[in-house]
């Protein structure tokens, strides 16, 4: 299928809500801060401005692939996918509806990112509660600050004997 | 071609050159840390050094990617598998081969203090744009790889009297090799004066402060600094380690140029 342009901006955004974080299944990449522009130049070509989550996290190559698919699939043939800087991708930008959808999926939702020279506490020694996402308990603990993937600690909880995931905060 | 010894002539090259140089460490340890993949002590460590690893060959493709729109290369991959060890500017902390958790352990520490540091002083002078985006971002991550570092040389050094033994071992086999983050040279004073990088070795005493701290912490003794230190290899002289990563690294690649996972 081939569709005309111009597409409306709006119209793009909700294509691009389609694609979600092949990791985390439930966000889509436009609610995890990922897509941070559209633009509609003059000669109705589209460019797409995506920032990465972490640099190590091999998703992204994923991620901008299956965007590079959406916009085929529904049409669009002019059109370009660039990386941008501008802004730093931070746990911070995802909202609290996001936060949720993780929760509901069993991965406990990143808090605020540490200010200053406190990074330098591990999570361990910080001994920060992370609430347990499927029974919110507070007797959990960690058992390792890196998990299946550069985001995400590994916690265990000893109220309902689940392991679980942690968002890291950066 | 061999880049040796060669002045680079416009703000251009001069600009590439230091995206060859930060890319060119962090490939070659991240590949020196992806050797531990299976082999790790235990499982979180496995996982640790695997994402770790991972961040630094992220970091450096992000690097090379950059150079390669400067260039007009087709991407980051021609700069990785492309060129000899000789067009490699990567210090030799980076390439020593990985030796045991002790010897890993210490270098991750030492390089990423030095990594923590260089990241957020310059920062603050890049006036490039993506340049400076993509060096605060990564910057945010070395903070997890200088944590996870320094708990470990804490926990080997206040631990058990072997424990203590190779994590002082490793950091005094390594020392040699610390010289080097703090030479400058040609190239990096036309990048300071282009604003595109700082004099390193302002940067020495802090970095001294940061590792005796967390060596005291440790119980550990910190090296004398009146010892010989190697040099070189920002001018492409390497030691004898480098070759062998590479053609470990870049075989496949230089025998089948048009391979692809699909
Ligand atoms: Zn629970």
């Amino acid at each position: 299928m081939k569709i005309k342009q111009p597409i409306a901006e709006s119209q793009i955004w909700s294509w691009l809500e389609e694609v979600t974080d092949p990791e985390i299944p439930v966000l889509n990449v436009v609610e995890m801060g990922i897509v941070r522009n559209v633009e509609i130049g003059k000669y109705d070509e589209i460019t797409v401005k995506i920032t990465p989550t972490y640099s190590g996290c091999p998703a992204m190559n994923a991620i901008e692939n299956e965007i590079h698919k959406k916009l085929l699939d529904k049409g669009a043939s002019n059109y370009r996918v660039v990386t941008d800087y501008k802004e730093i991708w931070t746990t911070d930008w995802m909202t609290n509806n996001a936060k949720q959808k993780l929760k509901e999926y069993g991965i406990a939702p990143p808090e605020k990112t540490p200010a200053g020279k406190d990074f330098l506490t591990s999570l361990k020694s910080q001994q920060k509660i992370v609430p347990c996402p499927w029974c919110d308990s507070m007797e959990t603990e960690l058992q390792s600050e890196f998990g299946s993937t550069a985001c995400k600690a590994q916690y265990y909880c000893n109220e309902c004997l689940q392991p679980f995931e942690y968002f890291k905060c950066i | 071609m061999s880049t040796l010894e060669t002045i680079p002539n416009s703000k251009k090259e001069v600009l590439v050159e230091i995206l060859l140089r930060l890319a060119d460490d962090r490939l070659i340890l991240g590949h020196r840390l992806s050797e531990w993949a299976g082999h790790a002590p235990e499982l979180e460590e496995d996982l640790a050094l695997a994402n770790i690893a991972l961040d630094m060959i992220g970091h450096a493709s992000a690097l090379y990617g950059y150079a390669a729109q400067l260039e007009d290369k087709p991407d980051e991959d021609h700069y990785a598998y492309f060129r000899d060890d000789i067009d490699f500017k990567n210090i030799a902390l980076t390439e020593l081969p990985r030796g045991d958790f002790a010897f890993t352990t210490a270098r991750l520490f030492l390089f990423s203090t030095f990594s923590y540091l260089l990241y957020n002083n310059i920062t603050q002078v890049i006036e490039e744009e993506q340049f400076n985006g993509i060096i605060k971002k990564h910057f945010n991550e070395i903070k997890y790889h200088l944590r996870h570092s320094r708990e470990w040389v804490l926990r080997l050094g206040d631990g058990t009297d072997l424990s203590k033994l190779k994590i002082q071992q490793a950091i005094d086999d390594l020392w040699m090799y610390t010289g080097e983050m703090f030479e400058t040279d040609k190239t990096e004073n036309l990048a300071a004066g282009y604003n595109l990088f700082i004099d390193v070795p302002v940067l020495k005493n802090e970095w001294m402060k940061w590792v005796t701290e967390t060596l005291e912490e440790a119980t550990l003794k910190t090296p004398d600094n009146n010892q010989y230190m190697f040099t070189g290899s920002r001018q492409g002289r390497h030691t004898e380690h480098l070759g062998r990563l590479l053609a470990e690294m870049q075989f496949l690649r230089r025998s089948y140029p048009d391979a692809d996972w699909k």
